[in-house]
């Protein structure tokens, strides 16, 4: 490539993720001590003290596209894990317990930081790792919002445990908490998630400038840089991209559009082709999906931060978890829905038939489930996705008719 | 005017079903293999359906696909999914169809279907094959009885006997617990009929259950497993001789529309 060829957003996407791990190697390599982070933790708190973390979760659903997640998977049965449990708990529990993954090495962990606004499955998991490696647990606890509003005492209480974390960090880390670097720290992860977010809108165009799958595979970088300026840099060039390819009637989907639906719940990370092959084949374009937006976390002071990690997916009341979904499928412009009952993620896959009916009652769109996984291929069966494909588009192309011979009555 | 046929072939995970239709409306010849996808099953039934009316593959105007093995057969014209085929032979069969229950040799789905006969929403079952032909088909054996007896021996019940396991494996334990129990097997197969039902029910209620209800595939042969359905969703059941070649026939009739547009 010449001086002057521009790089493109992807590669330098990829790179802030490749450096993440390179930092911790290079932690490690100094004797400084490496953490093991849930997605949603507050990132804010172990890079404002200086401090390298690994995403498990990254690394589960990396190992698992490269179609090593049954294998890890089997390692943590045999060690006694369930194989009902998430799949990406058992894949990183086998590699804490030294089972190697060349698919995506990382350093073991000196500390974890949990926090379970992800899902419940979360706390059992990290408390596992750090007992089997005898390391500190910092716990941040969200409770389940049951209601719209974050309350105040829920602030409070989510405020204490994030004070708590840095005194336990500042201890693990041996550094001393700077006011001045966090508001830094702060202020590029708000800039990411809202390049972050500019990005997801480009869906809305029609047609989309890009596939929604695209969303997924950029989601490495906000979950495990979100506080870097150069994540936020990456994003914010790659949405200039989006603008062009808007502008030059360009896109990643080199595809028919005939269609255009929301892709709810986290990918068969391990079938990612299979699932993709029927959508690309009756022109279907993914342009909505809930798993990405979810990680855009905008605030603008210490109590919307304990607000924003308050809502996650799982952590939010149907109502809320409702309108969020309708509001990204009417924006997206989508005529229909696919649901992946996750085997790994119950909670989420759990109120997914009560969601399905209002999506048809309010949006009055075609919604559709299969059975899938995240991590283990072996709940995922290939011939099942493609019927039930087959039939969301059959009847979207019936809806889409009947519009039609509506319109020219 | 010219004849215009067309073939409709639904090529199932357990058989192998095809039809031919005379101008989108009569039945000329239907053929049945108890062989499906990989098999010569498919190949079987095609020459017979061709044989039984003296006509050629090349007097098809339009061949359609359908089933778990749609994709198997190249030389079709097109392929579609059996929930769509089994809407549109529902609705030709019974004009006044909303619900379609079929249950197949490896899966169970219901449909729902507006005044117009247009596949509106539907439910299948999730990767386990319980509730399936496949797991009457197991059970049979563990009874040694026939297949086709299940019916009748279901009819003579008059103990009311759970088989809870959803798990065909389990079930089928629990079969043989009450053969070595000394229960009536009119009884063992009247429960696994209301396992069935139970199962098969969720999914119905998940899409909306709503006059008239249509079942259609093999199983609906077994009028014990419709009287069981019928007494959990409350409702009657029809059913049509013709429900094994639904998805046949509504192949046949989608490749008559494609021919005409």
């Amino acid at each position: 490539m010449s001086e002057n060829e521009k790089v493109p957003a992807k590669q330098k996407l990829r790179a802030v993720v490749d450096q993440v791990y390179q930092n911790a190697w290079d932690a490690k390599k100094r004797g400084e001590p490496v953490g093991w982070s849930s997605s949603k933790f507050p990132a804010e708190i172990a890079e404002t003290l200086g401090l390298a973390v690994c995403y498990p979760e990254n690394q589960a659903a990396a190992i698992s596209a490269k179609h090593g997640g049954q294998r890890m998977c089997e390692h943590a049965e045999a060690m006694g894990f369930d194989n009902d449990i998430c799949g990406y708990a058992r894949i990183n529990i086998a590699y804490a317990a030294g089972y190697e993954a060349d698919e995506k090495p990382m350093p073991q962990p000196d500390f974890v930081l949990c926090c379970n606004n992800i899902c419940n499955c979360m706390t059992k998991w990290y408390e596992n790792l750090a007992r089997i490696h005898n390391i500190p647990l910092i716990m941040i606890d969200v409770p389940f919002n049951n209601t719209v509003e974050v309350s105040d005492a829920q602030v409070a209480y989510i405020r204490g445990q994030f004070d708590d974390a840095i005194k336990q960090l500042e201890e693990i880390s041996g550094n001393k908490w700077d006011e001045k670097r966090f508001e830094q720290v702060c202020a590029n992860s708000n800039r990411t998630a809202k390049a972050w977010l500019k990005v997801c809108s480009y869906c809305q165009y029609k047609p989309s400038p890009f596939s929604g799958f695209d969303l997924f595979n950029h989601m490495a970088v906000v979950v495990t840089a979100r506080c870097k300026v150069e994540a936020a840099e990456g994003f914010e060039e790659l949405a200039e991209e989006l603008e062009q390819n808007v502008k030059s009637g360009k896109s990643t989907w080199r595809y028919d559009e005939n269609h255009r639906i929301m892709f709810e719940g986290i990918p068969c990370w391990p079938q990612l082709q299979a699932l993709f092959k029927p959508l690309k084949e009756k022109g279907i374009n993914t342009t909505a999906v809930v798993y990405a937006p979810a990680f855009g976390f905008v605030y603008n002071d210490m109590d919307e931060m304990m607000k924003a990690y308050c809502k996650a997916p799982n952590s939010v009341c149907l109502e809320t978890g409702v309108e969020w979904r309708e509001g990204i499928c009417k924006e997206n412009k989508v005529d229909g829905i696919l649901v992946h009952y996750n085997r790994s993620c119950k909670p989420w896959s759990g109120y997914m038939p009560e969601m399905q009916r209002r999506f048809r009652k309010d949006l009055g769109v075609p919604v559709v489930g299969f059975d899938g996984d995240q991590a283990d291929p072996r709940n995922f069966s290939e011939a099942q996705y493609n019927t039930r494909v087959e039939g969301l588009f059959e009847v979207m192309e019936e809806f889409n008719a009947k519009k039609g011979g509506k319109d020219n009555e | 005017m010219e004849n215009i046929y067309t073939m409709g072939i639904d090529v199932g995970s357990t058989a192998s079903k095809c039809i031919i239709l005379k101008n989108g409306k009569e039945i000329i010849s239907k053929s049945l293999v108890d062989s499906g996808t990989g098999t010569t099953g498919p190949a079987r039934a095609i020459e017979s359906v061709l044989k039984d009316c003296d006509l050629t593959k090349e007097d098809m105007n339009y061949i359609l696909a359908t089933g778990y093995g749609r994709n198997s057969i190249d030389w079709v014209d097109a392929e579609m999914s059996e929930l769509s085929c089994h809407a549109k032979a529902a609705h030709f069969l019974f004009p006044n169809v909303r619900t379609v229950i079929d249950i197949g040799g490896q899966d169970a789905k219901v449909l729902r279907i507006s005044e117009q006969g247009m596949l509106t929403n539907f439910a299948m079952n999730d990767k386990c094959a319980a509730g399936t032909g496949r797991f009457l088909d197991v059970m049979a054996r563990i009874l040694e009885v026939n297949i086709d007896d299940l019916e009748v021996l279901s009819a003579q019940s008059t103990k009311v006997i759970n088989i809870s396991s959803t798990c065909t494996v389990f079930a089928e334990s629990e079969v043989i617990s009450q053969l070595a129990h000394d229960s009536q097997i009119c009884d063992i197969v009247k429960g696994i009929h209301r396992s069935v039902a139970g199962r098969v029910s969720g999914l119905a209620k998940r899409v909306g259950v709503e006059d008239d209800v249509v079942m259609s595939g093999g199983v609906a042969r077994n009028k014990g497993v419709v009287t069981s359905l019928e007494e959990e969703l409350g409702k009657k059941i029809h059913t049509s001789p013709l429900a094994q070649y639904s998805g046949a026939l509504g192949a046949a009739l989608f490749a008559y529309q494609k021919f005409k547009k």
